[in-house]
C-alpha cells in the first residue's frame, strides 16, 4: 500500500524510484503501469484520467520493460515486432508495412537489429534488456516504465543500457520512470529521483537533492558518506562496513 | 521485412502441405477396409450411387472420416489453445477433468439404464457431464479468488480425481453387460451411426477453429505471460475466458461423439510445434490440420488391422502417438520450448 504519492513527470524526463525493499516502489510502479488502480485520487496522461483509458489505450501510451523477459523460441524480431499488437485492429491478423518500419527502426536504435533472427533465449541478459527496450519503443509511448532494467548486469551492460535509456529521453522527448537499486547509477543518471519510505514519498527532487547521507541512512538504516562526483558532478554513495565504524 | 515475408509464405506453404496431406489420408481412409476400393474406381463408385461400395462409402467411410476430423480437430486444436492459456505443455483437453466429467456422465446412463433410451441419451448425458465439469471448474476457481490459471488447472485436476473415483465406484457396482459398455466407450470408437452427430461434431469443431482465430494474436501476446501480455494492450481475463470455454466445449463435444480418445490434444499439437514454430496464427490451423489427419490414419488402422474385428482407436492414437512423438522429439536438434 502506497499512500499520499504526488508527482509528476514532464515530457524527456527521467525518473528513478529508490527505496529500501518493502518501502512501496513496486506498488507505486504498479499504480502507474495500470496493474493496480488507486484507491483514491489519480493518474493523469497528457490531461486525460488513465483510469478512463481502456488498455489498449493505455499501451499505446505507456510501455513496460521488466526485470526478467522469459520468453523462449521467439526470434527478437517477432518479440519486437509484438509492441505493435496495440495499435493492431480488433482481430488483426497480420502485421503492416509500417509495424515492420517502426520495429526495424527501435531495432537499429537499440543495436539489437544484427540479433533479430536470433531466439531470445539464445540471447545474454543485457542483450534481452536491450530487445525489451526495443519492444517497448515499437510500443510508440509517451512513459517507458523500467522495473530494475541493470540488476542483473555486470557494469559495461548497466552503462550500455542506461546511456541509451538517458539518450532515448532526450532525443525522443521520451518521459522514463525506473525503479533503481543502485543509488550511485540512479544519482549519475537520473535528471530527479523519487525516495520511497514505509509507502510514502520521502523526499523527491534532484539526485543531488535527494542523495545526502541523511535521507538515506534514515530510509537504507545503513551508514554511507556521500560525495560528488569530480567529472560528472553528480552526487556519489559510499558504504562503510560495520568493521570500519566499529573501529572508528 | 523481407525475412518477415518469407514467414509468412512458409505458413502458407506447411498449411497447404497439411491440406494435400488430409486429402491423401481422406483417400486412403475410404480406400480401405473389407469392401477395398481403388483409388481410380472412386469417382465412377461415386457417380454411379448404386453399388455395395457406394453405400459403404457414403453410409460408413465418409462419415467417419467427418467425425474424425471434426473429433480429431477438436481434441488437438483445444490442446493447443489450453497449451496456450496455461503455458504448460503438459496440459491437453483431458487434464482438466472434461473427460473425466463426460465419462462419468456416460457410465451414469449406462447404470441407471437410460444409455440405450436413444442415439442421443449417451452422447447427451457424456456431454451434460462434461459441462458440469467445466462449470464446477469455472466456479470452483472464481471462489478460490479471481480466475487464477494455476487454480484452474489445480482444481482442474483434482476433479478428473475425483470423477474417476466416482466412475470407478460405478464401474464396480454394475452388472458385467454394462461394466461393459463403459469400458468400451471409454476406450473410444468413431464408429457412430447417427448423422445428426457427426454434423454437430463436424461443423462444431470448425466453428471452434474459427472462434480461435479471432484470439491468434492474444495467444501470441500470452505466450509473454499474463501479466505482459496485458501490457501489450490485451484484455486477459476475457480472453482467457473465452478460449477456456470453446477449448473445453470442444473437447466436451468430440468426448460425447467419440468417447475418450487420448494423446491426440497433447500429441499433435508439439509436433506441429517442432515442425512451424509457436505462433499461433499457423499452429491453431496446424493443429487441427495435423489432429484430422491423425485421426483419420488411425481410424483406418484401427477398422482394418485385426479386420473383421474393430480395435479401439485410442489404442492406435496412444501406441503410434506417443512412440512417434518419442522418436521426432529425441531427434529434434531443437530443444523444445512451449512459449
Amino acid at each position: 500500500m502506497v499512500s499520499d504519492v504526488s508527482f509528476s513527470i514532464n515530457k524527456g524526463d527521467f525518473v528513478g524510484i529508490i527505496g529500501p525493499n518493502g518501502s512501496g516502489k513496486t506498488t507505486l510502479f504498479r499504480g502507474v503501469a495500470g496493474e493496480l488502480d488507486p484507491l483514491h485520487g489519480n493518474m493523469v496522461l497528457q490531461n486525460s484520467d488513465m483510469q478512463n483509458m481502456n488498455l489498449k489505450q493505455r499501451a499505446q501510451h505507456i510501455a513496460i520493460v521488466t526485470q526478467n523477459i522469459e520468453i523462449g523460441s521467439m526470434t527478437v524480431e517477432e518479440y519486437v515486432l509484438m509492441g505493435r499488437i496495440p495499435y493492431h485492429k480488433q482481430f488483426q491478423f497480420f502485421e503492416t508495412k509500417d509495424d515492420f518500419a517502426i520495429a526495424e527502426k527501435y531495432m537499429k536504435l537499440t543495436g539489437v537489429d544484427k540479433l533479430k533472427g536470433k531466439y531470445m533465449n539464445a540471447l545474454s541478459g543485457g542483450e534481452q534488456q536491450l530487445a525489451g527496450i526495443a519492444r517497448a519503443l515499437t510500443q510508440e509511448p509517451q512513459l517507458l516504465l523500467l522495473d530494475e532494467p541493470t540488476s542483473h548486469l555486470d557494469i559495461t551492460h548497466q552503462v550500455q543500457i542506461l546511456n541509451l535509456i538517458r539518450r532515448l529521453s532526450r532525443e525522443l522527448g521520451l518521459s522514463v520512470l525506473m525503479i533503481i537499486h543502485d543509488l550511485n547509477l540512479a544519482g549519475e543518471y537520473c535528471d530527479s529521483l523519487i525516495m520511497m519510505q514505509n509507502g510514502r514519498i520521502r523526499k523527491k527532487g534532484a539526485p543531488t537533492e535527494v542523495l545526502n547521507y541523511k535521507d538515506i541512512e534514515a530510509v537504507y538504516e545503513t551508514v554511507v558518506v556521500t560525495r560528488t562526483n569530480p567529472i560528472s558532478n553528480k552526487p556519489v554513495v559510499f558504504l562503510v562496513s560495520e568493521e570500519v565504524i566499529e573501529k572508528k | 521485412m523481407q525475412k518477415m515475408n518469407i514467414k509468412y509464405i512458409k505458413w502458407g506453404v506447411f498449411i497447404v502441405l497439411l491440406l494435400v496431406l488430409l486429402l491423401a489420408a481422406v483417400v486412403i481412409s475410404l480406400s480401405s477396409g473389407e469392401i477395398k476400393v481403388v483409388l481410380w474406381q472412386l469417382p465412377r463408385i461415386l457417380a454411379e450411387k448404386n453399388s455395395i461400395e457406394f453405400t459403404v462409402l457414403t453410409k460408413i467411410r465418409i462419415p467417419r472420416i467427418m467425425l474424425a476430423v471434426g473429433v480429431g480437430g477438436a481434441l488437438s486444436l483445444s490442446g493447443a489453445l489450453l497449451q496456450g492459456i496455461y503455458r504448460n505443455p503438459l496440459v491437453e483437453p483431458y487434464t482438466l477433468g472434461i473427460s473425466g466429467g463426460a465419462a462419468l456422465g456416460v457410465a451414469i446412463a449406462i447404470v441407471l439404464g437410460i444409455g440405450t433410451a436413444s442415439y442421443l441419451s449417451l452422447p447427451a448425458f457424456g456431454f451434460l457431464g462434461a459441462l458440469v465439469t467445466l462449470f464446477l471448474v469455472y466456479f470452483l476457481s472464481i471462489k478460490r479468488g479471481g480466475l487464477s490459471i494455476n487454480s484452474m488447472l489445480l482444481i482442474g485436476v483434482m476433479v478428473s480425481f475425483v470423477s474417476s473415483s466416482a466412475m470407478m465406484f460405478l464401474m464396480s457396482v454394475s452388472t458385467a453387460e454394462n461394466l461393459h459398455n463403459i469400458v468400451f466407450w471409454v476406450m473410444g470408437s468413431l464408429d457412430e451411426s447417427n448423422a445428426a452427430l457427426i454434423k454437430i461434431a463436424f461443423y462444431a469443431s470448425l466453428s471452434g477453429l474459427l472462434i480461435s482465430y479471432l484470439f491468434a494474436q492474444t495467444l501470441n501476446a500470452l505466450r509473454l505471460g499474463e501479466v505482459k501480455a496485458r501490457h501489450l494492450g490485451i484484455n486477459t481475463g476475457v480472453a482467457i475466458k473465452l478460449l477456456f470455454f470453446v477449448a473445453s466445449l470442444l473437447t466436451g463435444i468430440a468426448v460425447s461423439v467419440a468417447g475418450v480418445i487420448g494423446f491426440v490434444g497433447l500429441v499433435i499439437p508439439h509436433l506441429v510445434r517442432l515442425i512451424i514454430g509457436n505462433d499461433y496464427r499457423v499452429l491453431l490451423a496446424g493443429s487441427f490440420l495435423g489432429g484430422a489427419i491423425f485421426l483419420i490414419l488411425s481410424d483406418t488402422l484401427a477398422r482394418t488391422i485385426i479386420s473383421p474385428n474393430e480395435l479401439p482407436i485410442g489404442v492406435i492414437t496412444g501406441f503410434v502417438g506417443g512412440l512417434v512423438f518419442i522418436v521426432v522429439l529425441s531427434r529434434s536438434k531443437s530443444h523444445f520450448k512451449l512459449n
